[in-house]
């Protein structure tokens, strides 16, 4: 009997296991919802000791990229975020990681061709279409501003 | 020189025999339930060494001093070697075969390797190409990951149809003369097989339509039923893709259920090691085929056995350019004792 590619992907439809999304969307959500909670006590406690409010959102953001880089550095970070999924891809410890990770992993292959030109294998992307956004956000708030 | 019995299904007219047998695996290979197969469980997963490259080369080789110190063989005495792995240009073949100096061809088969040694192997030997020849391959699963998916530390998520890349090697040593070890008697070749699986993460659904049609065309090539063999062994295709085999096989008419194993099945404990559908790689099958079912053979406990090495043809470029992935398996028929 000769098995047509759309009979085959029923058959795979009734073989593969689903992923669980009732953990999952739960899990990202309260792990991602916990980054953002120690993100607000670290620019709380930046005002409270007398640190500028813009300041302190920036001093928020280095401090959690740093900690996301050491956790990703001893191994923490991939067992965390094994069970929290996009709650620890979607925040900027996510990005962290991400460049870390690339970073460790091209050590290997020398400080210019490895860490060097590996670094933002995986965060290019996000830079790239980053930039480009806030591009396309920047001339929108132009033109706003020239009619409004 | 081999019969052919139809396209690619040939039967060896001189015997072949696996005389000898080695595997090596990694840590949690050592953990899993097939732990106490392996001729050695190396803790450290680089192997010694700087990079996890070398860390693959260095287990292969390990692996193939043993088969041959196993067979009593020095390098001198080894007319030939079929060697290959995952890593871009077979390079963990290449390094771990530098110091030896034995006429070598190198392969490629995805995690078809093993078989696909031994089928070269046997019928290069039978053709008259020397009188010993060794088969290996190994994987690893650094090497594996850095190359195909993502950097170790990156932090995803791993969906359930996911399988792990084992750190494991298997080599054999073809002899043409050594007479109570288990005999090469039959071969199949593997077609290209694709139906049209893009899921990078889903290798076991790419290679069990491969691994049906091989089977299928050695049951009707040979006119040999299920029932002859002792054991059907696949390589690596993981819960997903041996229930897709045998839903497959039913499909054609085949019922291989009672006597069927696969290797990446029978590697982890998928539960408690966190694999989701099972161990995959070159040296899941080839560790298991040399650990594992050979010595088995060899003591008595199974007598006929076919081995299906069945390997995912996949490129990540091609995969992001939107193709699918291409299967393929490669059959050996292995029988001990008279027939």
């Amino acid at each position: 009997m000769e098995i047509s590619p759309e009979l085959y992907q029923d058959m795979q439809d009734a073989a593969a296991p689903k992923s669980r999304s009732y953990v999952n969307i739960p899990m990202a959500f309260l792990a991602g919802g916990l980054i953002c909670v120690l993100g607000e006590c670290i620019l709380n406690l930046l005002t409270y000791w007398g640190v500028e409010q813009e300041a302190a959102g920036s001093w928020t953001s280095v401090i959690l990229v740093f900690l996301s880089a050491l956790l990703t550095g001893l191994g923490w970070y991939e067992r965390i975020a094994k069970h929290a999924g996009a709650g620890t891809l979607v925040p900027i410890t996510g990005f962290a990681n991400g460049v870390t990770s690339s970073a460790i992993e091209a050590r290997t292959e020398g400080w210019i061709l490895g860490v060097g030109s590996k670094i933002f294998t995986i965060a290019g992307p996000v830079i790239l279409y980053g930039t480009a956004a806030s591009v396309v956000y920047g001339i929108m708030l132009m033109l706003f501003g020239m009619f409004l | 020189m081999a019969q052919a019995l139809a396209r690619g299904v040939l039967r060896l007219t001189q015997p072949v025999y696996a005389a000898a047998f080695a595997a090596v695996a990694g840590k949690k290979e050592g953990e899993g339930p097939m732990g106490q197969c392996f001729d050695r469980v190396e803790p450290d997963s680089h192997f010694g060494q700087e990079s996890w490259e070398q860390a693959e080369s260095r287990m292969q080789q390990e692996t193939i001093y043993r088969a041959m110190e196993k067979a009593g063989a020095q390098p001198e005495q080894i007319d030939l070697i079929l060697a290959g792995d995952l890593i871009n240009q077979c390079t963990s073949s290449t390094y771990s075969l530098r110091p030896f100096a034995i006429p070598f061809l190198g392969l490629f088969g995805a995690c078809s390797t093993m078989a696909e040694g031994i089928v070269t192997g046997s019928l290069l030997l039978e053709a008259g190409a020397g009188n010993r020849a060794v088969a290996a391959t190994s994987s690893h699963f650094s090497t594996a990951e850095r190359q195909f998916r993502y950097p170790l530390s990156y932090g995803g998520q791993r969906p359930p149809t996911a399988q792990w890349t084992c750190t494991a090697s298997g080599a054999v040593v073809l002899d043409k003369e050594t007479t109570d070890a288990p005999r090469i008697q039959g071969v199949c070749i593997g077609k290209i097989t694709d139906l049209g699986v893009c899921d990078a993460n889903n290798m076991g659904a790419a290679m069990a339509p491969a691994a049906a049609d091989t089977l299928t065309r050695w049951f009707r090539g040979t006119g040999t039923p299920p029932e002859a063999y002792d054991a059907i062994v696949t390589g690596d295709l993981g819960e997903i893709g041996g229930k897709l085999l045998l839903d497959l096989m039913m499909k054609q008419g085949y019922e291989i259920h009672s006597r069927y194993h696969d290797c990446g099945v029978l590697m982890f404990d998928g539960d408690r090691q966190d694999t989701h559908a099972g161990g995959s790689g070159c040296g899941c099958g080839g560790s298991l085929l040399c650990g594992h079912f050979l010595p088995k053979m060899q003591s008595g406990g199974i007598r006929r056995m076919l081995f299906l090495a069945t390997g995912a043809l996949m490129s990540p470029m091609l995969v992001q350019q939107g193709e699918s992935i291409p299967g393929i398996a490669h059959l050996v028929e292995f029988v001990c004792g008279e027939e």
